[in-house]
């Protein structure tokens, strides 16, 4: 299993996309980051007025979250494209298939390759709010809590798209299947516009409430039950759709 | 009687409607060479990828080295080396990444990887293009890395899909000695549609039609039992009524423009007759071939759906 995810990260580095992919992301954040730096320094000045200000954390490091959240969104389907559509087609599948490994090892470390990919990423972007604790005081907690929100999102979102990697053999019909998905599960929740939030049951649905909750600082772990779910039930799939197509195709 | 490597009890497997396996049933022992032979899509890629586990049948069972396949899949599949159609391999790595890869899919230990590849790349001939991407190796070296794949864990098994597909004659010299030197000490199975192929590399021969074994015989028995023929030109041929009265012919076919051919009993070729016959008639004899060709026609009776002659 370990064996699959180390083969998978290495083959991301080996091809170009995975850094593209990793120099768009880092260098699109980083000019939010910048930007948003700047508006909190003019902004300084008047919220010392005020009783309990918000600090850096709130004003920096967790818009910043939600807009790295909206690239993991792009990210995670572009590279979990490849991990059994290109094995499909390329005949490269029949190496695991045959090898002494189960299903679930298959899937599984094919997973971690791509989670692990994507954490960093996450982690890179994690360090750009963190630099500001050099000058300015950060508020840790909520810190981690975003920070593992991202994470959970990526967990989510890798694992939806692995699945939909297994049922096809174009990886880019499974890219876009990917990203349209995620997409609506992010934003289902306008259909709850105007009411209160978690009101209507498709906010409770959405990937995008449960995170927003993690960046306020609140650690529900309704919220962390739910994106752990989200992800195994995908999992789950993707292990069984491999074994049918054992019996299938 | 040697180890029984491999067990296959009525395999049958069904693609929608389709049975493109259909109640097969061999075994398969140490230090033989079984050819499956067959015309394409008799069902010898899909007999194939179920002995390697990576298609699971509608019914029958698979024993492999003792293990049961659908029981204990890990271990019967450890003792297994396959090689698709399509070799697996990943075109962006080099030719020893993709061996390590595939020697930590098989669990072999780390530190016996290194030892492991450098064996079989040396038996398979591929010292000199360790470094090498796979995606820039001849068609020739691909099949050969897949090769190395299938046998880096030394499995007492190896299934190999069509392995001489696409090689030029001295790299298909190169791959039957290759697996004949694996039928030594290993079972061997290998598919192919060329008969010569059989001929050349396998001690034992099944041939498949429309998802049904329709012959299986050992090759010796098959030379030793073949139902030899002679073939002749004459310039002034005679009736076929009169050639079939040369002692020891048994059946002549007329295959037109002067040419016969003329069976015998295995072991009794009547040349002499023949020649001294055609002497005395003045048939003009200008060719006298003995055929061995009991493997061709069997198949192609076999293939075409008509009756083996016995």
């Amino acid at each position: 299993m370990f064996a699959i995810a180390a083969h998978e990260l290495r083959g991301l580095f080996l091809s170009p996309l995975a850094w593209t992919l990793l120099a768009a992301f880092q260098g699109l954040l980083a000019w939010i980051f910048l930007v948003l730096v700047d508006d909190f320094r003019a902004l300084q000045g008047r919220l010392l007025g005020l009783e309990n200000p918000p600090g850096a954390t709130d004003l920096v490091a967790a818009p910043l979250f939600r807009v790295t959240a909206w690239g993991l969104l792009v990210l995670a389907p572009l590279l979990t494209m490849r991990l059994f559509a290109e094995e499909r087609r390329s005949g490269t599948l029949d190496l695991l298939l045959s090898a002494p490994v189960s299903v679930t090892a298959i899937v599984l470390g094919k997973y971690l390759g791509v989670l692990l990919f994507l954490l960093g990423a996450s982690a890179l972007v994690a360090s750009m709010p963190l630099s500001l604790a050099l000058g300015a005081t950060l508020d840790f907690g909520k810190l981690l809590a975003g920070l593992l929100g991202l994470g959970l999102l990526a967990a989510s979102f890798a694992a939806a798209g692995l699945y939909l990697s297994t049922l096809t053999v174009q990886p880019v019909v499974a890219a876009v299947s990917t990203t349209g998905l995620l997409l609506f599960l992010y934003i289902v929740d306008v259909a709850d516009i105007g009411r209160e939030a978690f009101a209507g049951p498709f906010g409770y649905l959405s990937l995008a409430r449960h995170f927003d909750n993690l960046l306020l600082g609140a650690f529900d772990s309704a919220d962390v039950a739910y994106y752990l779910l989200f992800g195994a039930t995908f999992l789950g799939l993707a292990i069984r759709r491999l074994d049918d197509g054992r019996l299938r195709d | 009687m040697s180890e029984l490597l491999v067990q296959v009890e009525g395999l049958t497997r069904r693609y929608g409607d389709v049975r493109a396996v259909d109640d097969v049933t061999f075994t398969l022992a140490r230090n033989q060479v079984l050819g499956f032979l067959g015309p394409n899509g008799a069902g010898k890629s899909t007999t194939m990828r179920m002995l390697a586990g990576v298609l699971a049948p509608d019914a029958g069972r698979i024993v492999i080295a003792g293990h049961d396949l659908l029981d204990l899949p890990r271990r019967a599949k450890r003792a297994i080396g396959y090689l698709p159609e399509q070799p697996p391999l990943y075109r962006e790595l080099t030719v020893d990444e993709q061996l390590r890869y595939s020697a930590r899919l098989h669990g072999i230990d780390r530190a016996a990887i290194r030892a492991s590849v450098g064996r079989t790349k040396e038996r398979c001939g591929l010292t000199e293009v360790g470094q090498r991407l796979i995606g820039n190796l001849s068609k020739g070296y691909r099949q050969r890395v897949g090769i190395a794949q299938a046998i880096l864990h030394d499995p007492p098994v190896v299934v190999l899909d069509e392995p001489t597909i696409g090689l030029d004659p001295i790299q298909l010299r190169d791959m039957r000695k290759l697996i004949g030197e694996l039928g030594e000490n290993h079972g061997v199975i290998l598919s192919t549609h060329l008969l010569p192929e059989v001929q050349a590399i396998c001690s034992h021969v099944q041939i498949l039609n429309a998802g049904r074994l329709v012959y299986a015989s050992a090759l010796a028995d098959l030379e030793r039992r073949g139902r030899a023929c002679l073939r002749i030109g004459l310039s002034a041929p005679p009736s076929s009524e009169i050639l079939a009265q040369i002692p020891g012919v048994e059946r002549v076919e007329d295959l037109g423009a002067g040419r016969f051919r003329l069976h015998h009993p295995p072991g009794a070729a009547p040349h002499r007759a023949v020649i001294e016959h055609s002497g005395a008639r003045g048939w003009g004899l200008w060719e006298l071939t003995p055929e061995q060709a009991g493997l061709e026609r069997i198949f192609i009776e076999l293939t075409l759906g008509q009756e083996v002659a016995e």
